[in-house]
């Protein structure tokens, strides 16, 4: 199934605000077994001269793909999300992001393609804080595998 | 201590670690990051896709491969760039000892402005799990 060529060049309204709480960043570096305690110990995240902690470095996974599934599950796309799989993810960081942060995230799509059957999309999500400030940008592509390569 | 950029060179290990990865882990990475995708946590669901079983998210091992850099580092926001592609599914069976996750990583490029380029390989079971993982840094 070909991909609707109108999404390629969209960008998307700005997410509602996402407000990081130290909890949360708590709970992922946990779930990832990371004990670094800038992740976990305010004393130590400000003896590296942060705020308050910061999130592991691919907590802004948690921020963009809600604005990147979003558009996928999109039916004018026609991307089948039952097969979906997460092709390549790329993060790049201007700054950690840090309990406390409100961040807003503006999704692009980037490519939308179809190889040996895979439909393939790639979107770039910018992450900022409510004051315009650039935490980090991620680059991620999904791919609804084709039906009968199931298994690679 | 963020090691000096002056001390690192070209092919410079960084210090290796091993990751197990069991069907719990998994269920905790689901809830922690909001990814509830069945694949991740039922094997009827997973194998009638075509998967051999349960598969660990990307993310997940995305998440854990990073770490033999930001433990190397001490500061995680060192860290200015990270990317992979996801090449091979990390099978994880119904069992206590789950899976486990091999990462190398070492320093393959300086460059001028006091960032290094780190080439990251994972492999589960011998097989490499994720293509073109690199990371730069920045460095005293």
């Amino acid at each position: 199934m070909a991909l609707n060529q109108e999404f390629v060049g969209r960008s998307f309204p700005p997410s509602p605000v996402y407000q990081v709480g130290r909890e949360k960043i708590r709970e992922f570096a946990t779930a990832i077994g990371d004990s670094n305690p800038v992740f976990h110990d305010p004393a130590a995240a400000v003896a590296l001269g942060y705020s308050d902690i910061i999130a592991p470095p691919t907590f802004a996974i948690i921020v963009s793909l809600k604005a990147v599934t979003g558009v996928a599950h999109d039916p004018e796309l026609g991307l089948d999300y039952s097969r979906v799989v997460h092709g390549d993810q790329r993060f790049v960081y201007t700054r950690p992001i840090c309990a406390g942060d409100e961040l807003v995230v503006t999704a692009t799509i980037e490519s939308a393609r179809t190889v040996a059957g895979n439909d393939m999309l790639s979107a770039r999500a910018d992450v900022a804080t409510t004051a315009g400030e650039h935490v980090v940008t991620t680059y991620s592509t999904i791919v609804a595998r084709a039906a009968e390569e199931a298994g690679a | 201590m963020i090691p000096a950029f002056a001390d690192i060179e070209v092919g410079y290990e960084l210090p290796a670690q091993d990751f197990p990865i069991t069907r719990a882990d998994l269920v905790r990475y689901c809830g922690a990051s909001g990814d509830f995708n069945v694949i991740h946590w039922n094997e009827r669901v997973a194998t009638s896709v075509g998967l051999p079983n349960v598969i660990a998210h990307g993310m997940f091992t995305m998440a854990e491969a990073v770490r033999v850099v930001t433990d190397w580092l001490g500061d995680p926001g060192a860290l200015l760039d990270y990317g992979c592609r996801f090449t091979r599914p990390v099978v994880v069976p119904d069992d206590d000892k789950g899976a486990t996750v091999t990462v190398n990583a070492k320093v393959t490029e300086k460059r001028d402005d006091n960032t290094v380029l780190i080439t990251i390989s994972a492999s589960c079971d011998d097989a490499t799990v994720l293509g073109k993982a690199q990371a730069i840094v920045r460095l005293p």
